[in-house]
């Protein structure tokens, strides 16, 4: 198939970026849609043009690398699917695509597509962990019986890659899917009670500290989310916040 | 006398690594707050050591290429991980699973590594559970174990189809938890690009911030690398794109040994190519080999019409299925080993009976599972008479709840319903068990410089069982290299800091800026994946499933001409000072031109099969075992440590005999 491709492209962090033009013919449409970049890039560096840098690695769905704006859309137009997992033959022939790195004020461009997500990393920084030395006298994993249900809840919310999609594709920028993600899956388990009233505070404080918006309810982050992750985390998270604020006990 | 010395402690077996930590030297958690380890990679090794030698009061800077350590390529490991609970009551033992990894391996590892490695897999369960990772478990809340493929109990954790990811997240949360305190320094966007040495120890890196292009001197009383494999020699494998051997490679031309590299995992049960763009291949989970049975077609017209797209699998009956594996493997079945089950793939395909357009796959197909958990769930829901349908709509159900991301991921790549049409699977490139040669305390022929996970070389032998990286990822990072790496920095604190206004530290950076001057200067015709697709094609036609002498010379032939070819045609566009993706990959593929030729030249000098190096001139001539690897314990049961001397062509060859007293060496049969 034939593509025209509208791309950003930007220097650095520093410079204005604008939308470039180039075209693409032969396309397979069992190529992912990454593969197309390839492709496009290979015939930029024949040209002896700089290639379109973009995040990418697993090439799988799971390392949370790849992270387009495509026609709009967080990883493009399939549901619950990174960009790499994308295939053309979700396109047509001869269509124009646009795209993108993620927009928001908290993820500022590096180059072309690429996004600084440092932010992401610092949220969980100050208090996405439980708190257990390494030790080879921690006590037998089977000595603790969790319900099937908490664990696999706590599953379901783990399953987050941290690609950034929820920031990107929320009006308000804003990060609560993510960070509703990791506050759940300790909230879920018992190993997580110890430090749950401070993990909250921590979290919700240090994401307010990086600039993301506030949530409003549009669900627009679940519809987006590459591992189908539910706003019913948020709803968790906003009761665990709620019960941290106002507990008396510490 | 061999100049290796595995530093293998005295006494029994099973004691060895309880008397060890017992007799090595401590530093005094005073003294740690002086040391500096640098850990290069965040996998599941660089992760856990980074997080444990924090928490036990050492300085520690770590250092990842992509953005952030969460997205080292262990995330993208599906099936689980061995450990030796015995939860099930299958008489599983640390004994057992030592053996069994033995022997998986080939008996070409290093016994008492592996020994050890059993000893502590049960802590790491107990580790990671700790840590709030959400294994899957029974409706009781235990834990749920799996089997998987080459062993007879059912020893492997997992959570869904993403235990790395789980056990990843997990490692790197116990990062995070010391970044925050200011134990970790962590350097994202950063590649290593230079080991820097001050009277014969590692003292140091050459860091390359990916992002400005700057380099940086980083100064340390002890180097760890925690690089990961070097399957992308081959271009396409299941590793991520940023694989790369760089790191390891680094250190090797410093002086640290090059182990077994030519001991490379096929993995059997991969996507298949669709065409020429392909940039990577995508692994489906092993335990689908658990209820999946794998088939092509009786007739070889069947296959044809196949492949001409005029005849579907579910068109063929039962009695014009060849289920290869069962029939040549009775005792094991579709659960052979990886190496076995690969290598019988592509001989199926081979002589004329693979199944896609290209004729290089095979079916792997659920239906008889899909029919007996139907079944199964009938019964518990007393229904009387349940119809076919009926059964088949119930078995899905539970299939999903096993494979449903999966067969979500197969769905999504090759757009075909793999619960009405079995999945094509073609095996591919997916793991290292060769690497840099280390000593029993992780430290390789370099004094102060450690290896640690699939970097390294020495628990898988030969062949990697299922669930076994995991397994050796975090047992090295989490509990090896944590009290091994005291004894030696003992002995360093009085050292002080490590200061990078040293001659040797000038000397490395200037020889990193004059190589990537060098490429950046090249100004050719063709793009680093040019380069890197044809040593992909050598690699895969010569030093692939099977090997011979004549065509690993070939290979050799062929790779020096490549490289050559790399040093005068190859064109970077952009510059050195920003971000320059191209820049960053011709200095991987650089360096895989030259791995690629130390590969090819260890294949040849290891004329036996084992695990996953089989040489067409080792067969098995006749009797039960026809036509099956034939290995050379009397003259090959030794490690292979290559030392560089310029030209990997020169290569010198140092031999580590391995030592087995509590195994016997048995010829592995799965039949």
């Amino acid at each position: 198939m034939d593509l025209t491709l509208k791309v950003w492209r930007q220097k650095n962090r520093n410079a204005q970026g604008a939308l470039e033009k180039y075209n693409v013919s032969g396309i397979s449409e069992n190529a992912s849609f990454l593969e197309m970049l390839d492709v496009m890039n290979e015939q930029l560096i024949n040209e002896g043009t700089e290639p379109v840098a973009f995040d990418h690695d697993c090439r799988e769905g799971i390392c949370g690398s790849c992270s387009l704006y495509i026609n709009g859309e967080a990883h493009g137009p399939a549901k619950n699917v990174t960009t790499c997992q994308l295939h053309m033959r979700m396109f047509k022939d001869g269509e124009t695509i646009y795209i993108e790195p993620w927009r928001s004020a908290a993820m500022p461009v590096i180059k072309d597509l690429i996004v600084d997500r440092s932010s992401f990393d610092r949220i969980q920084q100050s208090g996405g962990f439980v708190s257990v030395n390494t030790s080879g006298n921690t006590q037998d994993a089977n000595a603790l019986p969790i319900p099937k249900m908490n664990a696999d809840k706590a599953f379901d919310a783990a399953a987050c890659i941290g690609c950034g999609a929820c920031v990107a594709t929320c009006k308000n920028s804003s990060a609560m899917l993510f960070v509703a993600a990791k506050v759940s899956q300790f909230a879920y388990l018992p190993q997580g009670q110890v430090e749950a009233k401070q993990r909250v505070k921590n979290m919700v404080q240090q994401m307010d500290n990086e600039g993301f918006g506030n949530c409003t309810n549009t669900g627009a982050c679940e519809i987006e989310c590459p591992k189908s992750i539910s706003i019913e985390y948020i709803a968790k998270m906003n009761r665990e916040f709620l019960a941290a604020t106002f507990s008396t006990s510490e | 006398m061999s100049i290796l010395d595995s530093k293998i402690p005295k006494g029994p077996l099973k004691d060895k690594w309880t008397n060890h930590k017992n007799n090595i030297n401590l530093v005094s958690p005073a003294n740690k707050r002086n040391i500096d380890i640098i850990v290069v990679g965040t996998g599941l090794a660089g992760a856990s050591a980074s997080a444990s030698l924090a928490e036990m009061g050492y300085n520690v800077k770590a250092f990842c290429y992509q953005d952030s350590p969460r997205r080292a390529h262990s995330i993208a490991a599906q099936g689980g991980i061995n450990a030796a609970k015995n939860y099930q009551n299958d008489g599983d033992s640390i004994y057992r699973l030592f053996y069994d990894t033995v022997k998986g391996g080939d008996y070409r590892s290093r016994e008492a590594n592996v020994h050890r490695l059993a000893e502590v897999s049960g802590n790491i369960i107990d580790q990671c559970v700790a840590q709030g990772v959400p294994f899957g478990r029974e409706y009781g809340g235990l834990l749920d174990n799996r089997s998987f493929g080459g062993v007879l109990v059912s020893r492997t954790f997992y959570a869904k189809g993403q235990t790395g990811q789980q056990l990843l997240l997990g490692a790197y949360s116990a990062m995070n938890r010391q970044i925050g305190k200011g134990k970790i320094q962590m350097f994202n966007r950063h590649e290593m690009v230079e080991l820097v040495k001050v009277n014969g120890k590692a003292r140091g890196i050459i860091a390359r911030n990916l992002e400005t292009g700057k380099l940086e001197r980083h100064g340390a009383h002890a180097v760890v690398i925690a690089s990961g494999g070097y399957g992308n020699v081959f271009f396409l494998s299941t590793n991520a794109m940023g694989s790369n051997v760089t790191a390891a490679w680094k250190i090797h031309k410093k002086g640290a040994y090059f182990a077994n590299p030519c001991y490379t995992q096929i993995h059997p049960t991969c996507i298949p190519r669709s065409g020429e763009h392909q940039s990577k291949l995508t692994l489906m989970s092993e335990s689908l080999r658990n209820d999946g049975r794998i088939w092509v077609p009786k007739k070889i017209e069947d296959a044809k019409l196949i492949r001409q797209g005029k005849l579907k699998p579910t068109e063929i009956s039962e009695e014009n299925r060849d289920y290869y594996l069962e029939r040549r493997y009775p005792a094991f079945g579709n659960l052979v080993p990886r190496d076995i089950a690969s290598r019988a793939a592509k001989e199926i395909c081979d002589a004329g009976f693979g199944v896609n357009q290209t004729g290089e796959a095979v079916y792997l197909d659920f239906t008889s599972a899909i029919k007996r958990y139907g079944k199964q769930e009938a019964a518990i829901q007393r229904l009387e008479n349940p119809s076919e349908s009926k059964i088949i709509e119930l078995g899905e159900v539970i299939v999903e709840s096993k494979y449903g991301n999966l067969f979500q991921m197969y769905e999504k790549i090759v757009a075909q319903n793999p619960y009405k049409s079995p999945m094509m699977i073609y095996p591919a490139v997916h793991y290292t068990m060769g690497g840099v040669w280390v000593d029993y305390n992780l430290m390789t022929s370099v004094e102060g410089c450690y290896c640690i996970g699939e970097a390294n070389f020495s628990d898988h032998g030969a062949n990697r069982l299922g669930a076994s990286a995991l397994m050796q990822g975090l047992a090295d990072g989490y509990f090896v290299l944590p009290y091994t790496i005291g004894d030696y920095l003992s002995n360093e604190i009085r050292t002080g800091k490590i200061s990078t206004d040293t001659s040797e530290f000038e000397d490395a950076e200037k020889s990193v800026a004059d190589r990537i001057r060098k490429l950046i200067n090249i100004q050719g015709t063709k793009s680093v994946d040019h380069f890197h697709k044809l040593l992909g094609q050598v690699m895969w036609e010569y030093v692939g499933m099977t090997r011979n002498e004549k065509g690993l010379k070939i290979a050799m032939k062929k790779i020096k001409e490549i490289r050559d070819e790399f040093w005068k045609d190859l064109r970077i566009p952009g510059d050195q000072f920003s971000l320059n993706s191209e820049l960053d990959k011709a200095g991987r593929v650089a360096d895989f031109l030259e791995l690629g030729e130390l590969f090819a030249k260890d294949a040849l000098s290891r004329n036996e099969s084992c695990g996953g190096h089989f040489r067409e001139e080792s067969v098995e001539l006749d009797g039960a075992q026809k036509g099956e690897a034939k290995r050379n314990d009397k003259d090959y049961a030794y490690v292979t440590a290559w030392e560089y001397k310029g030209e990997p062509e020169n290569s010198k060859m140092h031999k580590e005999e391995l030592e087995f007293n509590d195994i016997e060496l048995k010829q592995r049969s799965y039949k």
